[in-house]
């Protein structure tokens, strides 16, 4: 996919920012990317914008990334958009509860660019 | 900062905890700051490590991780995860050093068995000053300094017993 929306959402802005150098350092073709410090913001962000992978941690403020993905079902204009999630939660029992609620893939923290590349590029085939 | 327990020990079945809690903070520094973190031969003085990074642990497992190093080193460790001049760094050093916490407990707990799925992790709290007294109500710990560039970082885990 050429000229990608992405959405990156955790509340730390450091890793907002690693992560989306992650990205380009993956080789994605990027136009735009948003950000967002929590569930509740990313599910603002995704009723505006018309985004093509989704990025997201578990342990946030204010609504979490597992129950920001439940949320994210019900939103028609992200039907089918792909959610990652990239989180120090890495037991097998998250993993399963963030599939289950829909993410599409699962990337533990600490990560190197080449893990992002690995999980992210096939979720985006998929989707083309 | 002065811990409440300064005499804090290790249990026999936690023996191993030290070695893996290292081991967790080597690959979070060398993976995402790609810097290998030195053992020190002996006990380093640690020193005004004025910034202290703390998580929460909960569940099967509960106490709480903290991580504490000098400004300097903080500002190091935030240029070398968003390539940026250490001068730059800013408040950005405080999110850093946050997020290096968060992501040691998050690799330490999913490197003991059985712990992974029975233990949650709180966001990170990053105080600033090394003037202050914590009462954390804890019953044993394991305590362990890391070189950074050639600089302390303390580690330590308070856990309920």
């Amino acid at each position: 996919m050429d000229n990608i929306c992405a959405l990156i959402v955790d509340d730390s802005s450091v890793m907002r920012k690693i992560v989306e150098r992650s990205l380009r350092q993956a080789g994605l073709s990027i136009a735009q990317v948003l950000e967002a410090g929590n569930g509740a913001e990313a599910l603002a962000a995704v009723q505006t914008n018309k985004v093509d992978l989704i990025l997201c941690d578990i342990n946030m403020p204010v609504m979490d990334g597992l129950e920001f993905v439940k949320q994210l079902s019900g939103v028609e204009n992200a039907k089918g958009t792909p959610v990652v999630m990239i989180t120090t939660e890495g037991s097998e029992g998250h993993v399963v509860q963030a599939l289950s609620a829909g993410a599409r893939g699962y990337i533990r923290k600490p990560f190197t660019p080449d893990q992002v590349k690995e999980h992210v590029l096939p979720v985006l085939e998929k989707k083309s | 900062m002065k811990p409440s327990n300064s005499g804090v020990s290790s249990a026999p079945a936690r023996d191993c905890w030290l070695p893996t809690l290292q081991l967790a903070t080597q690959e979070v520094f060398e993976l995402m700051l790609a810097c290998p973190l030195e053992v020190p031969g002996e006990a380093p003085v640690e020193g005004a490590l004025d910034i202290t990074a703390m998580v929460g642990l909960a569940g099967q497992l509960c106490g709480v991780l903290t991580l504490r190093c000098s400004a300097k080193s903080a500002s190091h460790m935030a240029s070398r995860m968003l390539g940026i001049d250490a001068e730059k760094a800013g408040p950005e050093m405080w999110d850093a050093v946050g997020e290096i916490c968060n992501m040691v407990a998050g690799n330490f707990k999913n490197k003991i068995s059985g712990l992974g799925d029975g233990c949650m992790l709180s966001v990170p709290t990053v105080i600033t000053g090394a003037d202050y007294n914590l009462h954390s109500m804890v019953d044993t710990g394991i305590h362990t300094v890391l070189l950074f560039e050639g600089e302390p970082l303390a580690l330590t885990l308070e856990v309920h017993s």
